[in-house]
């Protein structure tokens, strides 16, 4: 604990505006993976405990992409499509075999394939870590902020997350499209019944969620060292914030994300060691005081 | 055949084991059954919650971690002999297990798993953390003093094998008893329909959380086994690959059987053992025997030996 630090941060504008814009990144990051396994929970019922792996693979492809053609816009491009594909052949092939099976067979097919991905990742690319670097696109001078500065890309990040979060919302929302997997998450048989091949509906909801996935991996790609099982790494924390936010709630999985970023970022000058176990005090909190979560509807 | 037979059957079986490996078997033999005796008596405590009461635990790894760190840490501090150590290791597991558990049991299915994995992860990154005491990443170094009690001697290996297997078979007995006790067919009924058992008036968080505190409790014996098998503890004991381990190996064996992890613990452990020495990619192996099991077969090993059998009952009679 070193509380003095903190309150020096504090007392400084430059360090507030670096460690909120640090903070925001890592929460933005951990909003567009929360926000795929909530997606995919909210219609298939499913927990994709994969996910993590998704971003992974994301980063590592963005890495390749850009290493190759030296486009970042590519790159992005490549990892969500990728990372898409890859996400609707595992809900056809693997997933959607055990969709009636108990929570024990999802979780086991899942840990296969972190099981799997993970060394797959150490065979492509290696088990060391690998730096992407600023893209040439970001090589820009920073953003003046109050006295501070921040990286145009941190501001690109978070701007960017916000956007595509409310576009997938307006998607859902709006459109037909929309309408269909609101219905099909309440009764998926009464829509197939009325001809829709909710089986495609699922498979595009699963590679909708797996995209996000890997959007988050390629932005995360320039800010952050890729390495085999960073995958979990965020899993775990986009559990807390699926149980902060309240399950299945975008917009409490948008502020709970933003509140353990600012931890995280907050916690690394003040208490290091302990930023972890504060995630975890207001997750225990959280679960006595409100167990359905900040915005989830009252638990059945 | 009555349980009282079965007991006895098992007992002696055990004994002769142990008895033809001391006689005849080498030290490689001696480790191999040591550790299935560690991860099977692991593999059993969970079964008390995945199969028993239907709760899907990830984050069992962290009762062996707690066991083998608080042990191997009460062992060096030199203050304490190996029973008492044991003893206080049990009481801060069951505090551990009460704590953690009246969180967890809080909530079902999925969001079950993940608290506990999230726990689990907590107790890691406090291991990996703390360098001071556990020593980090490195884990705890220096070996375990292992001073005599009671005329037994551990730092002998056939004597601590003899511990180990008397240990199991003791544990074995006790889950037994407890899974075929009123109140292990009241956690099945919490399994097949909670509801139904809290209209009864069934104290169903109460009976949850005890069983999560009972399997913890066992999984914390077999951390106190491991740290005195390799002497010393290693973080990698409470980090959520050794959770999905013993989920890969109650599945192998099957969850309907009481004994299906055991055998499942046995094949995982052959499995293991071969493809390391074959292959650095480890994980791809397992991953894809793991979905053959899942999508292949569906069922452990024990439950198909089990459903076989029934049927060939059924269609004697």
């Amino acid at each position: 604990m070193n509380a003095e630090a903190l309150l020096g941060c504090f007392a400084a504008p430059a360090c507030i505006v670096t460690q909120v814009s640090a903070g925001m990144i890592i929460g933005m990051l951990i909003f567009l993976v929360a926000s795929g396994v909530t997606l995919i929970f909210g219609v298939l019922k499913v927990v994709n405990f994969a996910h993590g792996s998704f971003y992974m693979l994301g980063a590592y492809l963005a890495l390749t992409v850009y290493g190759a053609s030296g486009s970042y816009t590519l790159a992005v491009l490549a990892a969500v499509v990728g990372v898409g594909l890859f996400g609707t052949i595992f809900e056809r092939f693997f997933m959607s075999r055990v969709y009636n099976a108990d929570v024990l067979m999802q979780l086991l097919v899942c840990y296969a394939f972190i099981l799997i991905l993970d060394d797959v990742v150490k065979i492509v690319w290696g088990g060391d870590f690998l730096k992407m670097g600023m893209p040439r696109e970001f090589a820009l001078p920073p953003i003046k902020v109050w006295d501070g500065y921040v990286p145009p890309f941190y501001a690109f990040l978070t701007v960017f997350a916000v956007a595509i979060a409310v576009l997938v919302g307006a998607l859902l929302r709006f459109t037909q499209f929309g309408k269909i997997v609101r219905a099909a998450a309440v009764n998926r048989q009464m829509v197939s019944v009325l001809g829709i091949n909710t089986s495609l509906v699922y498979a595009l909801i699963f590679g909708l969620g797996s995209m996000l996935a890997g959007l988050a991996g390629a932005l995360a790609a320039p800010v952050r060292a890729a390495v085999p099982g960073m995958g979990f790494e965020i899993l775990i924390e986009c559990f807390i914030v699926t149980i902060i936010g309240g399950m299945g709630s975008m917009a409490g999985a948008f502020i709970a994300a933003i509140g353990i970023g600012l931890i995280r970022s907050f916690g690394s000058i003040g208490f290091p060691l302990a930023s972890e176990g504060v995630m975890f005090a207001i997750m225990a909190i959280m679960l006595l005081v409100r167990p359905a979560g900040l915005f989830g509807r009252k638990a059945s | 055949m009555t349980a009282r037979m079965e007991n006895i059957i098992g007992i002696l079986l055990a004994v002769a084991v142990t008895a033809a490996t001391l006689a005849f078997g080498g030290k490689a033999l001696l480790d191999v059954l040591m550790r299935l005796a560690i991860f099977g008596l692991l593999a059993l405590s969970l079964n008390i919650l995945v199969g028993y009461t239907g709760l899907v635990s990830f984050g069992h790894a962290m009762f062996f971690g707690l066991g083998s760190y608080t042990f191997g840490l009460l062992m060096q501090s030199g203050a304490v002999s190996i029973p008492v150590a044991a003893l206080l290791t049990l009481v801060a597991a069951l505090v551990w297990g009460g704590v953690v558990g009246m969180f967890c049991i809080r909530l079902d299915d999925i969001y079950f798993s993940f608290l506990t994995l999230a726990f689990q992860m907590l107790l890691y990154s406090i291991i990996v953390g703390f360098v001071s005491l556990t020593g980090g990443d490195q884990g705890l170094m220096g070996g375990i003093p292992r001073p005599p009690f009671l005329g037994l001697d551990l730092t002998d290996p056939r004597q601590l094998f003899v511990v180990t297997m008397a240990v199991f078979v003791t544990c074995v007995l006790i889950i037994r008893q407890i899974v075929q006790s009123p109140f292990g067919f009241a956690l099945r009924m919490i399994r097949d329909n909670a509801e139904r058992a809290r209209f009864l008036g069934l104290p169903v968080q109460r009976y949850k959380l005890i069983a999560f505190v009972l399997s913890g409790l066992f999984g914390s014996i077999s951390g106190i086994l491991m740290s005195l098998y390799v002497s010393g503890a290693y973080p990698n004991f409470a980090f959520w690959s050794t959770s999905g381990d013993v989920i890969f190996m109650i599945i192998l064996g099957g969850i309907t059987v009481f004994l299906g992890p055991l055998i499942g613990a046995a094949v995982f452990l052959l499995l293991n053992d071969n493809i390391t020495r074959m292959t650095e990619h480890h994980g791809i192996v397992m991953g894809v025997v793991l979905l053959a099991v899942v999508l292949g077969l569906r069922k452990g090993f024990l439950d198909l030996l089990d459903d076989w059998w029934r049927a060939r009952a059924g269609a004697v009679r």
